[in-house]
């Protein structure tokens, strides 16, 4: 199946579940990058518990904050 | 080299003095070329902390942009913050939460009356400034 993974196109064995596809993605620090499927947010928890269907769409952001004086 | 055009700049610090006491932030688009980051486009951003000492860029405005850099064919270059009372150097704060070893990070000063921008590398909690270029 194809499915969109940061604006590429790309074919990945069916039945892949989210938590797969960040691990074969190489994303670093994952527990800091916000995933979205479909342009929902995906809670941490549920990655492992999602199978990617045909022409899902996937992105990973990192998380952008910090403090001024700490 | 890091290369800003002054105009987006003064949109930066427009909307840094905005969101005044809190920090105001965004996002860093543009272009690489022979290893040089050029700066074609500025996000202003909502901190969805509201606060003048922390901030985080609003996920759902960070999926929305980056979007939009693809349809304008640009990449993501890194982020911006202000510091409305503290100087313009990473905090440990902001070392620490400075996730992506690719991204440059500008920091805005407002503690003083002229207003000071630099912009860092940081990765593995050090960080190194950046030669940024403001240009007209």
């Amino acid at each position: 199946m194809f499915i969109t993974v940061s604006g590429e196109k790309k074919e990945v064995k069916d039945g892949l579940r989210l938590e797969e596809l960040i691990e074969q993605e190489n994303v670093q620090t994952p527990q800091y990058v916000t995933v979205s499927l479909n342009d929902e947010f995906i809670e941490t928890q549920d990655r492992d518990k999602i199978v990617l269907k045909d022409g899902d769409t996937v992105e990973f952001l990192y998380f952008m904050g910090g403090g001024a004086w700490l | 080299m890091i290369t800003l055009k002054k105009s987006d700049y003064e949109k930066m610090l427009a909307h840094a003095r905005a969101g005044l006491p809190a920090e105001a932030c965004g996002l860093l688009a543009g272009t690489i070329e022979n290893g040089d980051r050029i700066v074609r486009k500025v996000y202003l951003l909502t901190n969805t902390d509201h606060s003048n000492e922390h901030f985080t860029i609003d996920p759902k405005e960070h999926l929305t942009a980056i979007k939009d850099m693809r349809a304008s064919g640009l990449v993501p270059l890194g982020n911006w913050h202000s510091h409305p009372e503290s100087p313009s150097r990473p905090s440990e704060e902001d070392k620490r939460l400075a996730y992506d070893p690719h991204a440059s990070y500008m920091i805005l000063s407002l503690m003083d009356a002229e207003p000071v921008l630099n912009s860092f590398h940081i990765e593995d909690g050090t960080s190194t400034k950046e030669d940024l270029h403001i240009t007209d």
